[in-house]
């Protein structure tokens, strides 16, 4: 009889720890949440999110801010989700299980825990120093895309290891070719977590800011918005001209920032990009959802 | 004995240095249900896997011996896969139906080989649907994901799927294992109509099963084929007594 109640007490323990830690968690990311949204939320209007920032007066805005975070993230997105994908199917599907395979995973895992500042410095020498693309949209769509990989391949690498391998055997034994296999059998089962991942991936990318400063500048240059020449220097699409993100505006208002207001304006830009990568997390899980049904059942 | 489809000699096949397959010799006569039985790890299973080259898949195997499907040796360099296993079909233990629609299942072999006729994919998954005894089942849900029907109407659609790339010969891998009886008896009743038209390859741990639908027994035991006949003779005269221990259950 001792002993039963040993066991019981002890997993009641376990159950109280386990539930204790479980709700610091909590508890420590609903504080940050509720912080930033509390402080920010307050100062966040249409005139804030419409409106260019200023250099030294009171009431700017992040219209700029926002839009080049945005277009930054879409830019990256379009580099990086081909060479991850590739990379991930070469891994999961066709890398036979040696040191080669081995090293090259360690590689990536070691890529991904690099600080984004070394990711952006070496991006500075190489695509704004090296390549001349200056302080560019583009110097720093290349660098998210090199922080961006690791994570991303991983992701996809998860999602596709989800696939019970007897799919990719029934595929086979039906006839159709590896690739064939790999792209009609293995690839849309996998495609919600794809989805999923890449969002995920996306919220990273967007709350970046070290790896920015050196790239993708920590200015703006006067954009139009109804230029629809991405060739022209002052056109919203132009992917040579400078840009500030949120996030990088955020570290700038903060650190050397000349308006009166820069901490309500740093607390409104994070509450802005807390938001936008909440919307991105719930909508990631809709959308692998979404598509999941749509390709299971009627197409 | 017909003319044989699947000709083996002297299989012997090795993960790594291990030898599963120690040289077995079996004809197949086209239009026969072989049932392929022995105890778990007899290599059966083995067998069954090489027949279209699915062992190739696993990495580390040494296959040696001559599988010639109408004449021609499956191993031989140069040998098409995808031709091949298209002429050999199989269904495996656990039902896998794709995660598409039941009509998609069917269709997708066809589509991969290039049919892309409405009418006529229409015309062949009704076909083959009915052949695997399951039209009447979801004729009017074919739309819907195959994921949601029974463990048992899901092994019949992957029979379908099959059978919709016109296989010559199916080789089942303990194709009712996973299943309850009555799904079990509703796949034993749809192989007895297939054995019409196809050659059936099936390997079965239930030896009920073996003697209620096969036409030909092979016992496998450690590596070898020690029977090879007409399953009425084999379950009633066998001609080696370890059959007979094997048959009555005294191992296995």
């Amino acid at each position: 009889m001792k002993r039963k109640n040993n066991a019981k007490l002890q997993n009641k323990i376990a159950m109280i720890t386990i539930y204790c830690l479980v709700g610091t968690v909590c508890l420590i990311l609903l504080g940050i949440l509720g912080y930033i949204l509390g402080t920010g939320l307050p100062h966040v209007s249409w005139h804030f999110l419409t409106s260019e920032s200023s250099s030294f007066q009171a009431h700017g805005g992040v219209r700029d801010q926002l839009f080049n975070s945005l277009y930054l993230l879409v830019l990256t997105l379009i580099i990086s989700v081909p060479i991850a994908l590739g990379a991930a199917i070469y891994l999961t599907e066709y890398a036979r299980d040696n040191w080669l395979t081995n090293l090259l995973r360690t590689m990536i895992e070691v890529l991904s825990s690099l600080p984004s500042i070394v990711v952006g410095l070496f991006g500075y020498s190489l695509f704004v120093i090296k390549f001349e693309l200056s302080f560019s949209i583009l110097a720093g769509a290349l660098t998210l895309t090199f922080f961006n990989l690791p994570l991303l391949t991983r992701n996809i690498e998860e999602a596709l290891r989800t696939v019970p391998a007897t799919q990719r055997e029934a595929g086979l034994a039906l006839g159709l070719s590896y690739w064939k296999t790999v792209y009609g059998v293995v690839l849309p089962s996998a495609l919600p977590g794809i989805i999923t991942g890449i969002v995920l991936s996306a919220g990273r990318i967007f709350g970046e800011a070290a790896a920015l400063i050196y790239t993708a500048g920590q200015s703006n240059a006067t954009v139009s918005y109804t230029d629809w020449n991405p060739f022209s220097p002052t056109s919203f699409l132009n992917v040579m001209r400078p840009a500030e993100t949120l996030a990088v505006h955020i570290w700038k208002v903060n650190s050397e920032g000349l308006i009166p207001d820069a901490t309500l304006v740093a607390s409104a830009t994070a509450a802005i990009l807390v938001i936008v990568v909440l919307i991105f997390n719930v909508s990631a899980r809709a959308l692998g959802n979404f598509i999941y049904k749509k390709i299971t059942s009627a197409r | 004995m017909s003319e044989a489809i699947i000709d083996v000699k002297d299989l012997k096949v090795a993960y790594g240095k291990n030898e599963v397959l120690h040289g077995v010799s079996l004809a197949f006569p086209a239009g026969d249900l072989v049932a392929l039985v022995g105890p778990s790890g007899c290599g059966k299973s083995t067998f069954l896997r090489s027949l279209n080259r699915m062992n190739d898949e696993v990495g580390n195997v040494n296959i040696q011996g001559t599988i010639k499907f109408k004449g021609q040796d499956i191993y031989a360099d140069g040998s098409d896969l995808v031709a091949l296993r298209s002429a050999i079909g199989m269904v495996f233990q656990q039902p896998v139906p794709f995660p598409f629609s039941i009509y998609d299942n069917v269709a997708y072999g066809l589509r991969v080989a290039g049919y892309t006729e409405r009418e006529y994919l229409d015309q062949r998954v009704e076909e083959s649907l009915r052949q695997a005894a399951i039209w009447d089942e979801v004729k009017d849900d074919l739309k819907k994901s195959a994921l949601a029907l029974s463990g048992g109407q899901q092994q019949r659609v992957c029979i379908a799927r099959q059978l919709a790339v016109r296989p010559q010969v199916i080789l089942l891998d303990e194709p009712t294992s996973a299943l309850d009886p009555i799904s079990s008896s509703e796949i034993e009743e749809t192989l007895l109509t297939l054995k019409r038209d196809y050659t059936l390859i099936m390997v079965t741990h239930n030896l009920q099963q073996a003697s209620r639908i096969s036409d030909r027994t092979a016992f496998f035991l450690n590596g070898n084929l020690v029977e090879y006949g007409r399953t009425e003779e084999m379950f009633l005269r066998p001609r080696q007594e370890v059959t007979s221990e094997y048959l009555n259950g005294r191992f296995g």
